[in-house]
């Protein structure tokens, strides 16, 4: 099974919403905790090694781009 | 400085002495209705509820229309409610058609939407228009319709709740006079008065975030789309909104810091860079330039007693989704009805009780949009910052990333869990099921002339309407009710199919409209008694 990048909620905003509201209140230590739980958890519902690593390799390019532009916007 | 633009459209109004004003104590009018307020609301409410046979005053505070464009996006179903009223042809003859808006993140465009991608409607997804425009149409129309009594300069000052109405005291430049009236529409704006003398709170979330309106008249060549920025680079780290309007004059919209000085940030000599930046050139002037801050709140009860709240008087919502002033005409073609039954005695005053019911619903449902868009234009935590980041730049190569930019949900009409429809008793894959809002179709009509079926609805008067799809004998329907057979010998032709797919037809298929184009219930093969039963309740008689 390959990564699934198509919208597959009904409501994508309703997704965003639990998301943020989870956050609501928590310091950012603690939203970092919450993450790194959250992708634990979400990773072994996947259960699938070869999405994940797609995954991983999605979020990073995309860290990396974000980096890179703000090299260029400081030079 | 909008009257420059309006000099087709007539904006200042007289004050004149009514009769009325001669009458005291035991002797005071009484009236069936009085509407408060003449922006869009109260004036699309007192027209509807004219042309529905009632009698109606509308009273305004003011002798003009309010100045600067305001609310400029009608939706599709806004006009085909001015359709009905008979003014749907004017605003969309002025105003600017668009259907598709585009979302750019920095200098790129992250993704384009397109609100009415199909063919076959009569109306397009969205008009831009002033509000002073839709007004002054709005007004043109009342003066052709003798059974409304607009008053202006009338200002209500006291209000006293009685068994049989209200005993309204109102104020004019020639003093105070009283007036009685079965019902009360206040539809008298957010910071409604009436509402205060009720004594009904108006609570909700307030944000911080800071937005600059300002209308600039320019000739461009820009595209009539919906134009949406996060962080563009003449803004950065903030939003802004582009939008064409009538008469060559741009909206812009731009989100300011959260400590911006409102004095300050309004001067023309401030916004004027900012806008050179914007649009890479200094060819334009400024129409109106307004900044505001936003409230997203409703009534806890649209009814008080025999005052009733419609439009911004009993919810406001943030701009972002043209939700305020289509919000405000939706609750109007909603009450009109029900209040032309239960003034006629045809149905009983706990049918006004569906009022609330389905437009406080409607107004949580576009509390809750408009929220979530300004909450993603205007993250409030580091942490609601980061996941929009991410998913902005996520957008760029991904499906589901695209649709979680939230830059605004536009109008729709609300889906209505009502106790007025009856459920769905047969099978169905498609088609509207009931409490939500009519599709329209074209249609072909004997003798070859083409329409749409929100015009042949027009047409059977705006009443309960049974839309018939099929083949033999036409069902036998309830007096009072009107008839509209697609597909049958003597109905409407659907030359294109369209009719049939919208509503998922099959021969034998019929809907029950509501007056006001929603279903109240649908039938494979409709047969007397339930569609007696379906009538019934949808106009609160069980």
């Amino acid at each position: 099974m390959a990564l699934s990048t198509s919208s597959n909620f009904a409501k994508p905003d309703d997704a965003f919403r639990a998301i943020v509201e989870a956050h609501r209140g928590l310091t950012d230590a603690q939203s970092a905790d919450l993450d790194a739980a959250l992708v634990l958890v979400l990773a072994n519902h996947i259960g699938d090694l070869d999405v994940l690593r797609e995954a991983i390799a999605l979020a990073k390019r995309r860290t990396l781009d974000a980096s890179q532009q703000q090299q260029q916007q400081q030079q | 400085m909008a009257s420059a633009n309006t000099a087709q459209a007539k904006t200042q109004f007289g004050y004149r002495r009514h009769p009325d004003q001669e009458r005291s104590g035991a002797n005071v009018a009484q009236h069936p209705v009085v509407v408060v307020g003449a922006g869009p609301v109260g004036l699309s409410l007192a027209i509807d509820l004219a042309q529905r046979g009632q009698r109606v005053v509308l009273l305004d505070d003011a002798d003009r229309i309010g100045e600067g464009s305001r609310a400029i996006c009608f939706s599709k179903r806004s006009l085909e409610f001015w359709d009905r009223l008979g003014v749907g042809d004017r605003m969309v003859e002025k105003g600017v058609v668009w259907s598709v808006g585009k979302i750019f993140h920095g200098a790129s465009q992250l993704y384009q939407f397109n609100l009415l991608p199909e063919e076959g409607h009569k109306r397009p997804a969205f008009i831009n228009l002033q509000q002073f425009y839709a007004e002054a149409y709005l007004v043109d129309r009342v003066e052709q319709l003798p059974d409304i009594d607009l008053r202006w300069r009338n200002k209500v000052i006291a209000l006293e709740s009685r068994n049989d109405g209200v005993a309204l005291t109102i104020a004019t430049p020639e003093g105070s006079y009283q007036v009685h009236a079965s019902f009360v529409v206040a539809c008298d704006g957010a910071r409604s008065s009436l509402r205060q003398m009720v004594g009904a709170e108006f609570a909700g979330q307030v944000f911080e975030d800071q937005f600059l309106i300002a209308d600039v008249k320019m000739t461009a060549a820009f595209p009539t789309e919906r134009w949406f920025w996060f962080d563009p680079p003449f803004h950065a780290g903030r939003s802004a909104l582009l939008h064409k309007q009538p008469d060559d004059i741009w909206r812009i919209d731009l989100q300011l810091n959260p400590d911006a000085d409102p004095i300050a940030e309004k001067q023309p000599e401030n916004v004027r860079p900012r806008i050179e930046r914007m649009l890479g050139h200094d060819k334009f002037e400024f129409e109106w330039i307004s900044l505001y801050k936003f409230q997203c709140r409703r009534m806890a009860k649209f009814i008080h007693g025999r005052v009733i709240f419609a439009g911004d008087s009993a919810h406001q919502v943030s701009p972002f989704g043209a939700r305020g002033a289509n919000s405000g005409l939706e609750d109007a073609e909603n009450l009109a009805w029900k209040l032309d039954r239960v003034l006629r005695r045809l149905s009983p005053e706990a049918l006004l009780e569906s009022y609330h019911i389905e437009r406080s619903a409607a107004a949580d449902e576009n509390i809750r949009e408009s929220t979530r868009s300004t909450d993603f234009m205007a993250p409030v935590t580091k942490q609601e910052a980061r996941l929009r980041q991410a998913v902005l730049s996520l957008a760029k190569d991904t499906e589901f990333g695209k649709r979680m930019v939230n830059g605004g949900r536009l109008s729709v009409p609300s889906v209505y869990d009502t106790p007025l429809s009856s459920g769905d008793r047969d099978n169905w894959r498609g088609g509207p099921r009931p409490g939500a809002s009519m599709l329209d179709a074209p249609v072909t009509e004997q003798g070859g002339g083409s329409s749409y079926l929100t015009e042949v609805f027009i047409r059977q008067g705006t009443r309960f309407t049974l839309l018939e799809f099929g083949n033999g004998a036409a069902v036998d329907v309830p007096e009072g009710v009107g008839s509209i057979r697609v597909g049958a010998e003597g109905g409407l032709v659907d030359t294109q199919g369209l009719a049939g797919k919208r509503y998922d037809a099959e021969p034998g298929t019929a809907y029950l409209l509501r007056p006001d184009g929603y279903v109240a219930a649908r039938f494979r093969n409709a047969a007397r008694p339930a569609l007696d039963a379906a009538l019934a309740r949808a106009a609160g008689l069980s």
